[in-house]
């Protein structure tokens, strides 16, 4: 007879699960239009949840429901940076939906659903679980891209999202049977172990293209970056800074259980997959950010170009390059944020403030907010004193310790072109001329949390230790 | 004998497969769907696992199939526009299709693949309706759960886009409706079954004068 699972193990899932249908229902009974309780229920539940996580996996390596789930450090750092990261986009949601009439419960309710699809992936040790992960995250994804049924743009958007994505789900699904088939088993570690025994056997490379194809495009790599910038504009911003951050954390969390972990033993294979992938990535995303005038388009590309340098620290395939790569995605998650909260800060009643003409003058309206632009576009480019550069720099150690010095040397031209846009965007928003000069809305909350994002991009500059730490040990 | 059925399975599958997406008519394609899906379920029994056939034979044609087709003939679906600029990609659409098609086929034709039989499978278990039973709730206890979820997921996303309020339809409030008392509806007016006729007073005044 099977055994009974261990549920505790997976206290953090089943938790989040249930509040999730929780909140779906309470929030049919709670009066008043804010969902204030709503959305604080949902911050409640992600606090819990990282409560739980850390107490129950943290320094644990144990699998269990048929060794389909794993609770290890890695699991733990990444799920709970993406409950912070979802807080924050929940925090950051409340005034722009209010305004646009669009604060339902469903968006929280969404969105935590999504948070346990990503913490599915993240502690997946079967083919299986992480599927399903990422059709449940990428669910939510698309139902929250067309959210705002009345914008057309959007709609739109949802539905490139929805064909691409069900394409590339296609794809993974392909490359997972192919390697079921090599191997009849959907357990990670047994899919390990058959792949270091017989190593001449092509259907895992294979399976392998496939897979990486699918990943590839979660990520928003290049060639498969075609829905980013689209989505990005198109998505109501609130819902853009939500896909912006916490996706990045969940598709490196895939790329790590199912090429690293599972198909650890090709690695030869894919390591120059993924640097064609980065340096295209790297191409792409900065040379198309150039010439956007469109400040979410341009975020777009800038993520394209950021996932570049994430993926060239899979590349150098080393503990400390997979550790330098959760390092960026985490800190990048953060800066990104911040810089979604500034359109979200421009936008009003029937004005969304995502040209990058709308930044004109920004420093004379309001400087403190030009402040905390500032400090997410000096860390997007990696200046030192923020933690992009940090970031930029673990990739770059990473990759000249194996000995892939010309990797980092274009890593490194690559980010001096992309300090071009990002300066653009801080010549606009401190020297042009004030064109529109009705004050910024923003409550005295909003404002403390968007001081709080620009002084962790600011002091995980100065004192990155322990966050690199962190990041290291997942591996360890 | 069982490769040949097999052969001719898979082939009508395919067949219908690509008429699914090819066929101009809704109604049609939803057809050629519920053939492919009766071809899959004979390979499925063909591969001693009955249990799944039955279950897509049941499921899928005689559920989803019907509301699927339900939905099809209430839609008026003007189909001319759909197929426009399907011949104009459909060289090039091809030509990576074939390319991608041979790649695959000098891929998976090497001597360097080896699949696992289906030694591995549990054959001579009879009764394979059994064996999924006992590691459904056991064994794949998460991943089944996880799908549920993911069902829930879609009705709450298809609810939340296509359920609307807009101003002036009348619609049923059920509760409204249950809770109603005689007293909200009925109102019982006292009027005499035989009422005299009251002489006008103001006339009567007139006539006076």
């Amino acid at each position: 007879m099977p055994m009974m699972p261990d549920f505790s193990l997976a206290m953090p899932e089943i938790w989040v699960g249930v509040m999730a249908c929780v909140i779906l229902m309470m929030d049919l009974f709670i009066p008043g239009r804010d969902r204030v309780i709503t959305m604080w229920l949902s911050l409640f539940t992600l606090a819990v949840a990282a409560w739980l996580t850390i107490r129950q996996q943290w320094g644990v390596e144990a699998v269990t429901f048929g060794e389909s789930y794993i609770a290890d450090n890695l699991a733990v750092v990444l799920k709970v940076s993406i409950y912070a990261m979802t807080a924050l986009a929940f925090l950051y949601a409340q005034r722009y939906l209010k305004q646009r009439g669009l604060l339902q419960g469903e968006f929280f309710v969404l969105g935590l659903f999504g948070v346990l699809g990503m913490m599915v992936i993240s502690s997946a040790h079967s083919l299986l679980t992480a599927y399903i992960g990422l059709e449940l995250l990428a669910l939510c994804q698309y139902a929250l891209v067309a959210y705002n049924r009345n914008s057309q743009l959007a709609g739109e958007a949802a539905m490139k999202y929805f064909v691409l994505g069900a394409l590339s789900s296609g794809i993974l699904l392909y490359g997972m049977s192919m390697i079921y088939g090599a191997t009849a088993t959907l357990e990670l570690a047994a899919i390990a172990e058959a792949a270091a025994r017989s190593g001449d056997n092509i259907l895992y490379v294979f399976g392998l293209v496939f897979m990486l194809v699918g990943v590839a495009f979660k990520f928003g790599a290049v060639p498969f970056h075609m829905w980013v910038p689209d989505v990005y504009e198109g998505a109501p911003t609130p819902v853009a800074l939500y896909i912006g951050t916490a996706p990045k954390i969940a598709a490196l969390a895939l790329f790590l259980r199912l090429l690293a972990e599972g198909l650890g033993a090709l690695q030869e294979h894919w390591q120059l997959m993924v640097a064609i992938l980065a340096v295209l990535s790297l191409i792409i995303g900065n040379l198309f950010a150039i010439v956007q005038s469109n400040f979410k388009r341009l975020l777009g590309y800038s993520t394209v170009s950021h996932i570049g340098f994430v993926l060239l620290g899979l590349v150098a395939g080393s503990e400390q390059g997979f550790g330098a790569a959760l390092f960026y995605v985490v800190t990048y998650a953060i800066t990104a944020a911040g810089a979604f909260a500034i359109i979200i800060l421009l936008s009003r009643e029937g004005f969304e403030g995502d040209r990058l003409d709308d930044l004109k003058g920004l420093f004379r309206r309001d400087g403190w907010a030009a402040l905390a632009l500032l400090l997410m576009m000096f860390s997007m480019t990696g200046i030192p004193g923020t933690v992009g550069f940090y970031a930029k720099l673990l990739v770059i150690k990473a990759l000249i310790d194996v000995g892939m010095v010309w990797l980092a040397v274009f890593a490194i031209v690559f980010a001096v072109i992309s300090a071009f846009y990002y300066l653009k965007v801080l010549k606009i928003a401190f020297f042009d001329p004030v064109e529109d000069n009705s004050a910024l809305q923003a409550s005295g909350g909003f404002r403390l949390i968007l001081t709080g994002n620009a002084l962790a991009v600011l002091l995980l500059g100065i004192f990155p230790g322990s966050l690199m730490a962190v990041c290291l040990a997942a591996f360890g | 004998m069982q490769l040949t059925l097999f052969y001719i399975f898979a082939a009508v599958l395919v067949f219908a497969a690509t008429m699914v997406i090819t066929s101009r008519n809704p109604v049609h394609s939803a057809m050629f769907l519920v053939l492919a899906f009766f071809n899959a379920a004979a390979l499925w029994l063909m591969a001693e696992a009955e249990f799944l056939g039955v279950v897509l034979v049941v499921v899928y044609v005689g559920a989803v199939m019907v509301l699927f087709l339900f939905v099809v003939m209430m839609l008026d679906i003007n189909i001319a526009p759909l197929r426009e600029g399907f011949t104009r990609y459909l060289p090039i659409g091809a030509a990576v299709a074939l390319v991608m098609l041979a790649q695959m086929v000098m891929v998976l034709s090497s001597d360097h693949i080896q699949l696992i039989s289906s030694e591995a499978a549990p054959s001579g278990v009879a009764d394979n309706t059994r064996a999924i039973g006992s590691v459904l709730y056991t064994d794949y206890l998460y991943p089944f759960e996880l799908a549920g979820i993911v069902l829930l997921v879609a009705i709450v996303a298809a609810i939340m886009l296509t359920l609307r309020r807009r101003p002036g339809v009348k619609r049923q409030n059920p509760a409204k409706q249950v809770r109603v008392r005689k007293a909200d509806r009925l109102r019982v007016l006292q009027i005499p079954a035989e009422s005299r006729i009251v002489p006008n007073a103001a006339a009567q005044a007139e006539d006076k004068k």
